[in-house]
Order: structure tokens, then sequence, then C-alpha cells
């Protein structure tokens, strides 16, 4: 039954690796608003059920739909409105962060006014836009890593342990963002071993490994 | 999404992938200094005689060409996909194909056309005439590109396992065969005084073929490996 307060909805999904049953039967949904957190231990497929609902994994059974539709079928319409952050940052070490944002940007949906060097002042890194990713350290590479979020207007986030390596401001400034995109109807699933700043009753919890 | 949008994500990924390979430049000039280094051997192992050098040299020049081709290939998406931005670019809103061309462009700038710009001189070397030197750099300006949109799609193939060098030259190896075949045929007839023009034919034939299939072939191989 599609409800159309449901953003993306897992049905049935499964995952096999290596002849493990990750998951099976796993249904969920997530409203506008709502923040999906995926807890587990080690291994219980927090990752694949991430990239599944990506789009970047095919689950082995099961659907995932985004607003209704099923996103293979939607393919890069989804796309535009998703923005991912895996645990590989997917930034270029020899660039700047300034070239990686604008890279970034490029790949996604035409962006909501925000410029590249807004984003990244908006992470306090401001000062280190010009100088090659490689010399940052590694909470400020995952900083720019984040920053990619505010490039685009994608209403879902979908994250892997975003808070890894982040210190404490970091942490704050990323927990207010996160706060910003609930606030204007986004939707978050994300995987952490930390407690979010979020208020618990916009937090669906999953276990995977129960 | 407009098409607009795509190209300039086209534009940005090529000058992206440009300054990323002017930034680690000793690691692109390898296959230029391998496929120099091998072509300049070979009158040093056979001797100084042009008749012999002259009928070998079109052979000679495109199989190094091929080689150094074949060892540019594996970094073509080795550290996208080491990086994640290869994740990126499969959850981008353009098309994969859009953007598989635009790393198979910068490749080709950065690898294919140094080829051609040095084989006048190894031409001299090996004692092609002159004639002879125009119609070897118009087949490695058609055939070079072929080279690098079929390896494209054997390094999207590859590119999950861990060790995929052997398999990846088991893979493209064939698939250039044709292109050595009838690019040396065209410059060797050429040397001998016969005007051509099937041979170029059909090597242009070949890069229409690889540029309208290989990207899209590209962009499928990508997903299988990441998934």
């Amino acid at each position: 039954m599609f409800d159309p307060s449901n953003q993306l909805q897992v049905h049935e999904l499964e995952c096999v690796r290596d002849d493990r049953v990750l998951f099976t039967g796993l249904d969920v949904s997530i409203r506008s608003g709502e923040m999906l957190m995926l807890e587990g231990r080690n291994g219980s497929g927090k990752t694949s059920l991430l990239r599944i609902m990506c789009g970047i994994r095919l689950p082995d059974a099961g659907t995932v739909t985004w607003r209704g539709t099923d996103i293979q079928r939607l393919g890069a319409d989804y796309h535009e409105s998703l923005s991912y952050v895996g645990h590989r940052d997917g930034i270029k070490q020899d660039l700047t962060p300034q070239e990686n944002l604008r890279m970034l940007q490029a790949l996604g949906t035409p962006h909501g006014g925000r410029t590249v060097d807004e984003c990244l002042e908006r992470f306090g890194l401001y000062g280190f836009e010009d100088v090659p990713t490689r010399t940052l350290s590694a909470g400020q590479q995952r900083r720019v890593a984040l920053s990619r979020l505010l490039v685009t207007d994608a209403p879902l986030w979908i994250l892997d342990e975003p808070f890894t390596s982040l210190d404490r401001h970091g942490i704050e400034v990323f927990e207010s963002l996160m706060v910003d995109q609930l606030d204007i109807g986004g939707t978050i699933v994300l995987t952490t071993h930390h407690r979010v700043g979020v208020e618990s009753k916009r937090i669906q919890r999953l276990n995977l490994s129960p | 999404m407009n098409s607009l949008s795509s190209s300039r994500a086209f534009g940005l990924l090529l000058r992206r992938d440009l300054l990323l390979a002017f930034r680690r430049r000793s690691e692109i000039a390898n296959p230029l200094i391998f496929f120099v280094l091998i072509t300049s051997l070979f009158p040093l192992g056979i001797g100084a005689d042009a008749g012999v050098l002259r009928s070998i040299a079109p052979g000679v020049i495109w199989v190094a060409a091929l080689l150094a081709s074949l060892l540019s290939l594996d970094g073509m998406f080795r550290s996208d996909f080491e990086d994640g931005s290869l994740e990126q670019f499969m959850l981008s809103a353009h098309p994969v194909s859009i953007l598989v061309m635009a790393k198979v462009f910068a490749h080709w700038l950065v690898t294919g056309v140094p080829l051609l710009a040095v084989s006048p001189l190894l031409g001299v070397l090996l004692s092609i005439p002159a004639e002879g030197i125009g119609m070897l750099m118009l087949t490695l300006l058609l055939g070079t590109p072929v080279l690098s949109l079929i390896g494209a799609v054997g390094v999207a193939l590859t590119v999950g396992l861990r060790q995929g060098g052997v398999i990846l030259s088991l893979l493209v190896l064939p698939l250039y065969v044709p292109v050595l075949i009838f690019a040396t045929d065209a410059v060797g007839t050429t040397v001998a005084g016969i005007p051509i023009t099937a041979q170029l034919y059909i090597l242009a034939a070949m890069l229409v073929l690889a540029i309208s299939l290989a990207p899209l072939a590209t962009a499928a191989s990508l997903r299988v490996s990441l998934s």
C-alpha cells in the first residue's frame, strides 16, 4: 500500500553474501522528516543494505521503492534525489577540496544557490579550499566528503558511518546540518555507533543483528 | 536531467582527469617512454639495414603502441574505484556512459596523443619514407582511440579484481588484433608505393563502432564490477 508521506520503502528485502544470509524479509519505510538509524554488529550487513538502498548493489530478493516507484526503474531520476557518502570518501587526494566539490556538484542536480565555497565554510574548511586534499588531516578529509551533501539539494541522504574521524566540533556542525535537512522534509538513512543529537521521536532504529 | 548539465559534467570530468594526470606527470610518462624504448631498440638489435627496417617498421611501431596502450589501461578506473569516486559516478544524475566517454577521452589525450606526436620521429629512426610516416600518423590517429575505448570495457570488467592484469590482457588483446592488422597493412602498402583507402575506411568504421558501443558496454561492466 502506497502512503504518500512515505519516501523510501523497503519491502521483503533479502541480501545474501558468500552463501550467508545477512538479512531476509526486511520491511522498513521512512517518512519525510525522519531518520533511519541502522544498528548491528560488524558484518551484519549495514553497508550492504545502504548500497542496496542506493541501487549500487542489487538485492537478492525484494524491492526498494522511492516515492512509490521501484528505484531500479527510476535509475538516474532516483540518483537526482540521492546523496551518498560511503565509508570510502570519493575524494581525490591530488585535487583541492574546491575542485573535488565542483566535480561532485556537477554530477548531481543543479544546486539550490549554495556555492562550493559556502559549503566548505559551513564545515569549517575556510582557508583550506585550495590546498591538495592529501595534505589535510583525516577529519578534515571527512569534512570535505560530507560537504558534498550540501552542494546539491538531494532530499535523501544515505550515510555510512558519517562521524568517523570527526572531532567534537565537526560532529556538532554535522548534527545541526542533519536537523536542518530533517526540518525541510528531507530523509536520512545512516549507520553509526555514536549517539546522534537529533530528537528521538524523529529517529527510527533498525537493528540488523537481533 | 537536461543535456546542458550533462555536457557540463562531461567537461568538468574531462578537465578533472587531465588535471589529475598533470599532477602525476611521471606516471603518465611511463607508457610513452616504453613506446620510444621498444621502438628504438629494434635498429640496434637488427642492424642498420634500411631495407629490413623499412619492411618491419609499421609492425614494430604498432605493436609497441599496442603494448604501451595496454600498460596504461589499468590506471583508467583503478584509483577512482579505490577511493570511492566510481560509486559517486554510478550515483550521478547523468548517464554513466557520458561520464565514461569523458574518462576515455581524457585517457586518450594523455596516452594516445603523445604516441601520435613522437611517431614521426620513430618513423624516421626506422627509415620509413615521408608518405609512409603520414600514413602511420593517420592510422595512429584512427587506431589509438579504438584501443582506449576497447580497453575501457576490459578495465571496467576487471577493476574489482585484485589481480586483474593478466585477465585484462587476455580479454583485450584479441580485440586489438583487427586494429593492428589493418593499420600495419595500410602503412606497409603505402611504403610499397601503392595508394590505399580501404584499410583506412575499415579503421574509421571500427572507430565509429567503438565510440557508439564501447561507452555503453563500459557503463554496464562498471555496474557489474561495483555490485
